[in-house]
């Protein structure tokens, strides 16, 4: 289909630039693209008849590794320490 | 740069923007809002039957004035205790180990008690100031003290959930400091330590979820004695 109605998993890579190009950036459209983001996760993964712990322990490892992310500019001093 | 062991209860912030508010609204994410099905997923069927508990528990010795409070008493109680376990995570941040945060949960919530309770039956509020059948010469005595207990409802709820979470997040830092600086020089000692660890990892979360359920249940407490 046109290139402004695809997902971004149906997007190819070269066509990625243009893809962004068409992408509504104003509060709302980030908005319902979050939205559109967050309900698609959830029904494929926690919204399941048989749905077990693999739904919630992702979304719990994507929050350790975003919290690390937030904090990396502190915790990276650690690294260079002589003594702790 | 100024490390130390209290590092790790700084508000985060990333290029100069407080994500405090993010690390507070995550919890928002792991409670689905519930839809009009009759058999839900299974996260929902699991989240509502600990809703159920949670407000049969507290509502039990309420009269039908105080239900009125359920609502706001069970997110809190829901609130407190995803952001308790969700700091138990590598990483992440606990909101609730900053004093403001629980000062403004529990200052807010006792005054409401006390001021619904002064409104409604001032006689049987004032009441409790002074606990049945005691001697006559102990009576002033008492009400001061009483009155003493009643203004540090508020301070005792907040420092409570602060001090129980700070301190156990600085022992499972300093122990695990002390595991991994002891496993090049005496691997015996560090397994020792580890063990200690597992154990103290096992009494935070068993903290983190009494903690909430006492704050919650204190609150209640209050609101019964006033409504």
């Amino acid at each position: 289909g046109p290139l402004s109605e695809r997902r971004l998993m149906d997007v190819r890579l070269g066509e990625l630039p243009a893809w962004l190009a068409t992408c509504d950036f104003s509060p709302q459209g980030l908005l319902g693209g979050v939205q559109k983001a967050w309900s698609s996760y959830y029904d494929k993964y926690i919204n399941v008849k048989r749905g077990g712990p693999a739904g919630i322990s992702l979304l719990l490892a994507g929050y350790c590794l975003l919290s690390y992310g937030w904090n990396y500019q502190h915790i990276k001093c650690y690294r260079w320490r002589k003594y702790h | 740069m100024n490390l130390s062991f209290f590092d790790q209860f700084t508000s985060p912030c990333l290029l100069g923007i407080p994500l405090i508010l993010l690390s507070m609204l995550f919890p928002a994410l792991l409670l689905p809002t519930s839809n009009n099905r009759w058999i839900t997923n299974r996260l929902l069927t699991l989240q509502l039957w600990l809703f159920n508990l949670i407000t049969k528990q507290l509502m039990l010795p309420l009269n039908n004035k105080g239900h009125k409070w359920a609502m706001i008493l069970t997110s809190l109680m829901l609130l407190l205790l995803t952001i308790n376990l969700l700091g138990l995570l590598p990483y992440t941040f606990t909101p609730t180990t900053q004093l403001s945060m629980n000062m403004a949960l529990a200052f807010p919530l006792w005054l409401a008690t006390l001021l619904t309770g002064l409104r409604n039956q001032p006689s049987m509020s004032l009441g409790h100031l002074l606990p049945e059948g005691t001697p006559t010469p102990l009576i002033p005595a008492l009400i001061l003290i009483e009155t003493t207990s009643l203004f540090i409802r508020p301070l005792a709820l907040g420092v409570r959930l602060t001090a129980n979470l700070t301190a156990g997040h600085l022992l499972i830092q300093l122990i695990s400091t002390a595991t991994f600086t002891l496993l090049p020089i005496m691997p015996a000692v560090s397994i020792l330590t580890t063990s200690i660890l597992l154990l103290l990892t096992i009494l935070e979360v068993a903290v983190a979820i009494i903690q909430a359920y006492v704050f919650v249940l204190l609150l209640s407490l209050y609101l019964q004695e006033n409504i």
